[in-house]
């Protein structure tokens, strides 16, 4: 019972490179390059926090005691004088769609070794999402000056709107305005011919970030501005 | 390092982009024909299914991935969708505690300051 055969047979180094050496093992679990690991995994992480959101949100959303303002109606835009529901929303969407194909492209342009054409379209992806982040500050500015939403409360309904609406979206913004410069930063350091050496990984993992920023917006659109 | 790169032909990419467009504006059409209650909840949840499984599966190339990797990411995103239903049934309870504790008028709840006398 005292030494079972599990440990009694392996040598322990002492400190903390027995730790080292009990996690790494040489053994190494997802056969993929290092850096696309730790991005899935940064990237399960951030599904996390706007799960956190999201859990929080759609508990709210289905107990408040004053009526949810109807999403469809405060995000309308006038075209000539009519509304149309959802309008910003919707291009907002096609912008961001259109982006995450212009990224997977430059992932594959990347694999190929044309520089030029992988900055093209990274430089178009992050263009793009700066078009998206300018959207989305149209749109707080309208709600917050024209339609008086603030995070406490608002003439519209329910006063947990403003504090959602805020934090999930600003969340996700800052999130797209961030892979805009990690776009840009890897773009021009492809046209640099910085990663000749190092192989084109780089580019795919970036564009993992980017697509998971699309992703997060799938579910926004669904949970918050479509439900 | 030819493990892990992940490349395949354009016309992969060229379907889902399209399908992607298609996908979004059927969940943009959920809206302006009015579907409510539970027939708009189910096709808002799976046309959104549908777009966050193609954008996993063929742009983050999760589809071309080994299994260990696959299950590892995909399988707590699925649990926590789990979570968030379970929460948005639970707003039921939630109500019914609010009411209890600020009474069924409605504008008394508005009122934070009276509301925090009870």
């Amino acid at each position: 019972m005292a030494h079972d055969a599990t440990t009694a047979g392996d040598d322990l180094t002492p400190g903390i490179k027995g730790i080292a050496a009990d996690w790494a093992g040489d053994r190494e679990t997802f056969h993929v390059p290092w850096g696309k690991a730790m991005m899935w995994i940064f990237l399960l992480s951030d599904t996390f926090i706007f799960t956190c959101f999201l859990t929080g949100y759609m508990n709210v959303r289905a107990s408040t005691r004053v009526a949810w303002p109807n999403p469809s109606e405060v995000f309308a835009l006038e075209v000539g004088g009519t509304p149309v529901p959802l309008l910003l929303i919707a291009i907002m969407t096609f912008v961001l769609i259109t982006s995450s194909g212009t990224m997977a492209l430059a992932v594959n342009m990347g694999y190929r070794g044309d520089r030029a054409k992988t900055a093209a379209l990274m430089f178009v992806t992050a263009a793009f999402g700066a078009i998206f982040v300018g959207m989305q500050a149209f749109e707080w500015t309208k709600l917050i000056v024209e339609e008086g939403i603030r995070p406490w409360g608002n003439p519209l309904g329910a006063p947990q709107f403003g504090s959602f609406f805020f934090m999930i979206t600003g969340f996700h913004g800052a999130h797209v305005s961030i892979g805009v410069i990690y776009l840009a930063v890897v773009a021009l350091k492809v046209l640099r011919g910085d990663y000749e050496r190092r192989g084109y990984e780089i580019v795919e993992i970036t564009g993992l970030y980017w697509h998971f920023v699309d992703l997060v917006w799938v579910f926004i659109f669904a949970f918050f501005y479509l439900w | 390092m030819a493990e892990g790169k992940q490349q395949h032909p354009l016309q992969v990419y060229f379907w889902i982009w399209g399908l992607l467009f298609v996908l979004s504006f059927f969940s943009y059409l959920v809206d302006i024909l009015g579907f409510e209650s539970y027939v708009r909840w189910s096709l808002i949840i799976l046309f959104m299914l549908l777009k966050a499984g193609f954008i996993v599966a063929i742009f983050m190339h999760m589809a071309w991935e080994r299994l260990a990797l696959i299950y590892a990411i995909i399988g707590p995103p699925v649990v926590l969708l789990l979570l968030i239903g379970l929460m948005a049934v639970e707003g039921d309870y939630t109500e019914s505690t609010r009411v209890d504790f600020f009474g069924a008028d409605q504008t008394v709840f508005l009122g934070h300051g009276e509301a925090a006398e009870h």
